[in-house]
């Protein structure tokens, strides 16, 4: 099992499906061009309406990163690139809200990333990889896409 | 799929002099998971009762499935009140028993499967039961039939938080396109995430019907927060 269901008590709930969805795609926890679960089995596992799960797929499909096939049921899309491009749209949103967060303590962008890289390097969990691990090269050019579709 | 599976039209109730109902035009569809909100004495009871038979309307109609309460409507609508309804010298297994004999849409494995879910014994006597467990057996004996609208008045107000749990995910599990299913209740941060929409009543009348997530949307809150809100004492 990977992660969680979460619902916060803000947003429409079918907004919220969607995210996650979306996170389970692009972390490979729902594998390109892999069967998803039925809409039934989801909204059991997040306790959520089905319908509402329902609606969570259908505009997941409008975006075209899910499609649904007659015989097959629902299908991740193929489409490695398109993954790989939303995947790196949501890394930078990650990394604007961290650059913005630390702003608000007083650093500046550089200083911000400079102390990142030195907690990468001391961090228990990260131990034992190589900054090139830590940096593959596809992320670099997936990121730059990304920021680049901002 | 039937769009109007209930339909409520100018739905008024007197007792006495007192106005529990005033004027409810109601319609909700198959397939459909609906919340009936509202602080104590709003009239839910009331309304499930109406759709139920058990109470006849002072002014305006109920129809289910487009005929109004009566022999027909009892072989779809599988009604929980919010009061005990069960024999106290009867065993647990003889309750179900009783209930198979009488509804055609009763399904006997599936009343089993539930019991055993819930750690309960078949074997022993309702009058031995805690109030939380004889909740769960007439939540049991009434979700157990394959009936097209389920009401439930209250079916979680009594029960511990994983039993809770559990008769939403049973909720869930049971869900089809062709039946709906109506809870009334006033602990809707619990169940407001298995909800399509909600309906809230206040003073007997209707005051919102709408779904979850075009509440959520338009107030920026959940139903839960916004029902503080509306009937802020």
């Amino acid at each position: 099992m990977g992660t969680e269901w979460k619902i916060t008590n803000d947003r429409p709930i079918y907004l919220q499906l969607t995210e996650q969805i979306v996170q389970r795609i692009v972390s490979g926890q729902y594998p390109p061009a892999s069967k998803l679960p039925s809409v039934r089995e989801l909204a059991v596992e997040a306790g959520v309406n089905p319908n509402t799960m329902q609606r969570a797929f259908a505009e997941l499909e409008r975006e075209g990163l899910v499609t649904t096939n007659r015989t097959a049921g629902r299908i991740v899309t193929e489409d490695v690139a398109m993954i790989e491009n939303i995947r790196g749209q949501l890394a930078a949103q990650k990394i604007e809200e961290f650059l913005e967060g630390m702003e608000l303590l007083g650093f500046t962008g550089f200083q911000a990333a400079k102390l990142l890289t030195q907690y990468a390097k001391l961090h228990p969990a990260l131990e034992g990889q190589t900054e090139e691990q830590l940096l593959p090269a596809s992320g670099e050019a997936s990121l730059a896409k990304g920021e680049g579709a901002l | 799929m039937n769009e109007k599976l209930l339909v409520c039209s100018s739905l008024t109730k007197l007792f006495g002099t007192k106005q529990a109902l005033t004027g409810v035009d109601l319609t909700l569809g198959s397939g459909k998971i609906v919340g009936l909100l509202g602080p104590n004495g709003s009239g839910k009871t009331t309304l499930l009762k109406l759709v139920n038979g058990l109470l006849q309307p002072t002014g305006g109609s109920v129809m289910v499935d487009g005929r109004q309460p009566g022999v027909y409507t009892h072989n779809i609508v599988s009604y929980l009140p919010d009061k005990m309804f069960l024999n106290d010298w009867m065993k647990v297994i003889d309750l179900i028993r009783f209930f198979d004999d009488f509804y055609s849409d009763f399904d006997f494995p599936k009343a089993m499967e539930m019991l055993q879910s819930l750690g309960l014994s078949s074997t022993e006597r309702l009058k031995t039961l805690s109030k939380g467990t004889k909740e769960k057996v007439q939540l049991i004996v009434t979700m157990a039939r394959k009936a097209k609208l389920y009401l439930l008045d209250e079916p979680i107000g009594g029960v511990d938080p994983a039993a809770r749990d559990y008769i939403l995910n049973t909720i869930l599990t049971n869900y089809s396109e062709d039946s709906t299913v109506l809870i009334s209740t006033h602990l809707i941060a619990d169940i407001e995430r298995v909800l399509d929409e909600v309906v809230f009543l206040k003073n007997g009348e209707l005051t919102l019907h709408d779904t979850v997530d075009n509440i959520r949307e338009q107030e920026g809150k959940s139903v839960d927060q916004l029902f503080r809100e509306v009937f802020a004492c």
